[in-house]
């Protein structure tokens, strides 16, 4: 069943059309990936999705409505997270002051409670704290959950952002390069940890990925975009034979490395 | 909820009723002060060369709030006491020549003395602000140096009141710029014309000259201008440098025009100037220009123009009112002004 | 050898630079009015002292060996001295003082201590030689003597200071042995140098053997910071009973502070906006208070009637104010407040307003609160008033800040992308922030009005607005006790002296930026939200290094 579906998005910035009529449907509980060159328009999809850039034509259909005209923190609400290429977590908070952040939107106490410390603010403090450590330790970061986000290491800190998108609560997952600038060894655990949030968690993910070896090992199904049209889609093993990926490569940069 | 392939929430639509609102009291007012023809053609060119004379020393002192805030990305809040620091010191100088009869048997090297040392003081005060509080702080966080700045700005405001006094100076009069020339007020021309004559040199500066291509480099990305060799340290202090001398003159011509100085004289034109300087679009030098010019002439005109028309008693006492809100109106609905932030395209 | 003595120049003429400065503000002058320690010691000469000192601990730090260490000092200290003595020279052959009005004779007095004026010129430069010395050899001192010998001085210089407060708690005879009229006297001053130090050199011996040991939670909460926190809760509950009419007027300024630097601290410490227009809401809940309840005006309400008014009406104000600039980056922000604020000012004292607000002159007559029969009437009152009203805003920033909201606000301040792509509404986070921030703006505002029964708009400045944030900064950005100690040093000690109101401003811009340059998180600055972990152990804990790290 398709997850989200866009219709002939389209985005321009001055003269740069950043994205062409692209059309991407996600189906549900699969690793979907987007590809494609530096500047082919991924990152500026993702904007699109997540409210932060409006496109100029097309849609947007998640969970089977639009969301068109939704503010970013409304998006989020409605089930898509996201993580950034480059990292930005809450840098002076603890690591679970920032899964807790991700709670936001679903935590019920009010004005009221907060001022007078009703039971209801205790039992929700309990809670997040509860679902915070249960978050931290999903993503392998049990035990440090009073660490002020900033002191983690460059994995952890990955990790950390993907524990706080999980406190969203998402059905769609978007990971901007989760791998990027990580060596072999936190490469597989990240690979690893994404195949659990799609098989342990049932989640929805979207990956954008320059890393080769992540994007055929993980996806189920491989958009590549260029100059912000889909040029191809796929299996990563047919994504592999085309050869008009190969070009938009420029033959080279579909090896493994 | 979608307008004009904008999106639009709630807040927005409130801030767009209170524009709109405002919009039509000026226009109301406008309207009924032209019907009932309260003030003659020959008042309201008056206004308007008044107008424009302010102006021109808003402009001045905007072109320095620009350019820092090119080099730098920083509001130098302290940019309205550097105007101060000189218009005051050269009263003193101002003053010790009227005294010695030099003022009125050679007045234009006078002024140019007083002017020069007026340039010096101030374009000194702003070297020493750089060095001492804003060069460590450059890779701060925003608010660190904001505050850095208004604190230097009432460490300064409070040092000249401790070294001149507390009391309003009267600046000695000139004789050869009393009178009218063609029924214009002589000063008003003299620091019309010296104000465009120092824009034009300045932007000839900035475009034409070596330190002119660096100070532009630094404003596009220092790093990279770092890279390229140029030495960013020594740039910065002479951006600084020159703001500050604009500054010195332009307390000068302001001191022609309203012939009295003390401490506190720069917070308002400063708030002023750097209206002017948001409402070409700060970072942008020709805007400064532009935005001191209109904002000096918005103002002159503007009480006479739609508060009057409106029945408010006294509009003139409310003259810096009409300042004030143009400045958060524009930063409210067009923070790029209206040239655009030519020099801060990147690094947002 | 040769780079340092380059830095005791450098030195020596940035501490001439800054001795010049002093003298010529007239700094000098006016604190030599203050006598701190028997009738020689002035605070005027303390300020040069001072700087002696820490220009010779300077010079002497950067040297590697002791006595280039000294030398180092010798020639910062000389120089310093020497710009003082060419200052006199100047004064004294030059009409200097048709420019600097504080260049005066009085001034050279003071730095030739009265002599002729060859050997008046050497005064300054030996002094300054001497003390530059001393302050050399504080820095070859242990750490440990150091610390104890600089905070026994320290001690010392505050009991003077605080002689208003602490002669009207002793006995007067007793009081008179210590105190003078305005400072310590020589045995008060010797007796305090003495047991300070005893005291403070235990104290700090004590605490580097508790700091070997491993730290338990138990040492948090040990029966004796519980003694010192009821005496504390004595001491604020009884001090109107036992001091001056005078103090009680300083600590209700202090108070009235307090809640103003609670609700600015809400909108510049959590949520990150810089807002210089503060006073504004101040202005509209004394005006608010004034026009409900003074006998000119059409209302006629009580002070208990007004006082909800005063603060709803100031909340929207923070709502009208704040819809359209949340918007905006931080800079612009600042200056769009400071334009609001001063629209405000302009507008009250328009004639355009004045039938309603009274223009320059005010209103007067305003309502006293009234509990049964009992009318607050002078400042001592009104103490317990701005006690309560202190208690209430503390109680609501304390728990703000440790809900769901205060993440909000603090992931905002941290980045504002990321916590709108977390859910988190930008525009009501934000204004919340504003809102209750105004509120109390507002009710500060309200009781000021009813306490000096009169509103005029020269209350009302842009001054207010910065001593308020100069508070908050001082004390620590987004820290709670830091607004209190931020009050108390910022508003409560220049009450206490006098002399200082002129240069008040002057200092503030200087700390101001001094604060920014070495320690910009504050002099008590926030530690990271405790109470979500206070459950789990939990390891060394790093302090927040700035606030608001904004990207460039």
């Amino acid at each position: 069943m398709a997850l989200l579906t866009a219709n002939g998005l389209t985005k321009r910035f001055g003269g740069l059309l950043a994205l062409k009529d692209l059309e991407l449907t996600i189906q549900e509980k699969t690793i979907h990936s987007v590809i494609g060159p530096n500047g082919a328009g991924k990152t500026t999809f993702f904007n699109c999705l997540t409210g932060f850039s409006i496109p100029d034509q097309g849609e947007i259909i998640f969970l089977g409505q639009s969301i068109h005209g939704m503010r970013p923190d409304q998006i989020a609400r409605w089930g898509i997270a996201r993580t950034y290429q480059n990292i930005r977590l809450f840098a002076n908070m603890t690591t679970s002051e920032n899964v807790i952040l991700g709670m936001h939107g679903h935590l019920q106490t009010n004005l009221f409670d907060a001022l007078f410390q009703t039971p209801r603010y205790w039992q929700e403090e309990y809670e997040t704290q509860k679902e915070a450590q249960r978050l931290l330790a999903f993503v392998g970061l049990e035990g440090k959950e009073a660490i002020i986000a900033a002191n983690l290491s460059y994995g952890d800190q990955r990790r950390l952002e993907i524990a706080r998108a999980l406190a969203l609560r998402p059905k769609l997952l978007l990971l901007d390069e989760p791998a990027a600038g990580m060596n072999p060894r936190e490469t597989n655990e990240m690979l690893t940890l994404t195949q659990r949030l799609r098989d342990e968690l049932g989640l929805t993910i979207l990956l954008i990925e320059h890393h080769m070896k992540v994007v055929m090992t993980l996806s189920d199904m491989i958009t590549v975009i260029d100059f912000g049209q889909k040029i191809a889609e796929g299996q990563p093993s047919a994504i592999q034979a085309n050869p008009q990926v190969i070009a938009a490569y420029l033959g080279g940069g579909a090896s493994t490395a | 909820m979608y307008l004009f392939g904008r999106r639009i929430d709630a807040s927005q639509i409130i801030v767009w009723i209170i524009g709109g609102v405002l919009f039509l009291l000026v226009l109301i007012g406008s309207i009924s002060t032209l019907l009932t023809e309260r003030y003659t053609v020959k008042q309201w060119l008056d206004f308007i060369i008044f107008g424009a004379a302010q102006g021109g020393i808003y402009a001045l002192i905007a072109l320095g709030y620009t350019m820092v805030y090119g080099v730098l990305r920083l509001i130098n809040f302290a940019h309205g006491e550097v105007f101060m620091s000189g218009a005051f010191s050269a009263y003193f100088l101002a003053a010790a020549l009227d005294k010695a009869m030099l003022l009125n048997r050679y007045p234009i090297p006078c002024l140019l003395v007083i002017a020069f040392l007026s340039a010096a003081v101030s374009a000194t005060v702003a070297v020493c602000l750089e060095r001492i509080a804003y060069r460590p702080l450059r890779r701060a966080p925003r608010l660190v140096n904001l505050i850095t700045a208004i604190g230097a700005s009432f460490f300064l405001q409070y040092t000249f009141r401790g070294l001149y006094g507390s009391g309003v100076e009267v600046y000695p009069d000139i004789a050869i710029l009393k009178g009218d020339f063609w029924g214009i007020r002589k000063t008003l021309l003299v620091v019309c014309g010296s104000a465009l004559a120092m824009l034009g040199i300045l932007y000839a500066f900035i475009q034409g000259t070596k330190t002119g291509r660096a100070i532009r480099a630094i404003s596009e990305d220092l790093e990279t201008a770092a890279l390229m060799g140029v030495d960013v340290d020594q740039t910065i202090a002479i951006t600084f440098a020159v703001g500050g001398s604009t500054a010195g003159i332009a307390g000068v011509l302001y001191a022609l025009i309203f012939s009295q100085v003390n401490f506190f004289m720069g917070f308002v034109p400063g708030m002023k100037a750097f209206t002017a300087a948001v409402m070409g679009g700060i970072g942008n030098v020709p805007g400064a220009a532009l935005g001191g010019f209109l904002l000096g002439i918005f103002e002159a005109v503007g009480p006479s123009l739609f508060l009057d028309g409106l029945g408010i008693p006294a509009a003139n006492q409310l003259k810096d009112v009409i300042a004030f809100t143009l400045l958060v109106l524009i930063l409210i609905f067009r923070p790029t002004g209206l040239l655009g932030e030519r020099l801060a395209v990147k690094r947002t | 050898m040769k780079t340092e003595l380059r830095t005791a120049l450098r030195i020596g003429l940035l501490g001439g630079l800054v001795a010049s400065h002093i003298c010529l503000v007239g700094m000098l002058e006016t604190f030599a009015k203050r006598n701190l320690i028997g009738d020689y010691l002035s605070m005027g000469y303390l300020l040069l002292l001072t700087l002696f000192l820490f220009v010779g601990y300077k010079a002497t730090q950067v040297a590697q060996k002791a006595a280039t260490g000294l030398l180092c000092a010798i020639i910062a200290g000389g120089i310093t001295g020497a710009s003082l003595s060419d200052l006199v020279f100047l004064t004294q052959n030059f009409q200097l003082r048709e420019i600097f009005a504080h260049a005066s004779p009085a001034l050279v007095k003071l730095l030739t201590l009265g002599q002729s004026k060859s050997l008046g010129l050497l005064i300054p430069i030996v002094s300054g030689i001497s003390w530059s010395l001393f302050g050399g050899f504080f820095a070859l001192l242990p750490k440990l003597w150091r610390r104890v010998l600089l905070n026994t001085l320290l001690l010392t210089l505050l009991l003077g200071l605080l002689r208003d407060i602490l002669n009207s708690l002793l006995p007067g005879d007793f009081g008179k042995t210590l105190f003078t009229s305005s400072g310590l006297t020589y045995i008060g001053a010797g007796s305090s140098l003495f047991c300070g130090g005893i005291l403070i050199w235990a104290f700090l011996t004590y605490r580097e053997q508790q700091k070997l040991k491993p730290e338990t939670s138990e040492s948090r909460n040990s029966p004796l910071q519980k003694l010192l926190f009821s005496l504390l809760i004595l001491f604020l509950l009884t001090f109107p009973l036992w001091s001056k009419s005078f103090l009680s007027n300083v600590a209700d300024s202090v108070g009235l502070y307090i809640i103003m630097g609670l609700g600015l601290n809400l909108v510049v410490g959590f949520a990150g906006m810089l807002d210089l227009g503060f006073v504004a809401f101040y202005a509209i809940g004394a005006y608010t208070m004034a026009v409900l309840t003074s006998p000119s005006g059409i209302f006629h309400f009580s002070f208990w009637q007004a006082l909800p008014f005063s603060m709803l009406i100031a909340m929207s104000g923070g709502i009208i104010l704040g819809l359209p600039i949340l918007r905006m980056r931080g800079d612009y922000l600042a200056i769009a407040t400071l334009g609001f604020g001063e629209i405000i000012r302009i507008l009250v004292i328009s004639d355009f307003l004045k039938p309603y607000l009274g223009g320059a002159q005010g209103i007067t007559n305003i309502g006293k609160p009234e509990i049964a029969q009992f009318t607050f009437k002078n400042p001592e009152h009104f103490y317990y008033l701005i006690l309560i009203g202190c208690l209430i805003a503390w109680f609501i920033a304390s728990r703000l800040k440790k809900s769901r909201l205060g993440r909000a606000w603090m992931a905002i301040r941290e980045d504002e992308d990321v916590a709108q792509a977390m859910g988190i509404n930008r525009v009501t986070t934000k204004l919340t922030a504003f809102a209750i921030g105004a509120l109390f703006g507002g009710l500060s505002g309200a009781i000021f009005a009813s306490m000096v029964d009169s509103v005029v708009p020269k209350s009302f400045d842009l001054l207010i607005s910065i001593n308020v944030l100069a508070l908050i900064i001082v004390g620590g950005i987004g820290s709670l006790p830091g607004v209190l100690v931020g009050a108390v040093v910022l508003v409560g000690l220049p009450e206490l002296l006098r002399e200082f109101q002129e240069y008040r401003l002057l200092v503030y811009g200087a700390v101001l930026v001094t604060m920014m340059l070495y320690r910009p998180e504050g002099l008590w600055p926030e530690v990271t939200l405790q109470h979500i972990l206070h459950k789990t152990a939990q390891p060394e804990f790093p302090v927040r290094p700035l606030p608001t790290p904004e990207k460039k």
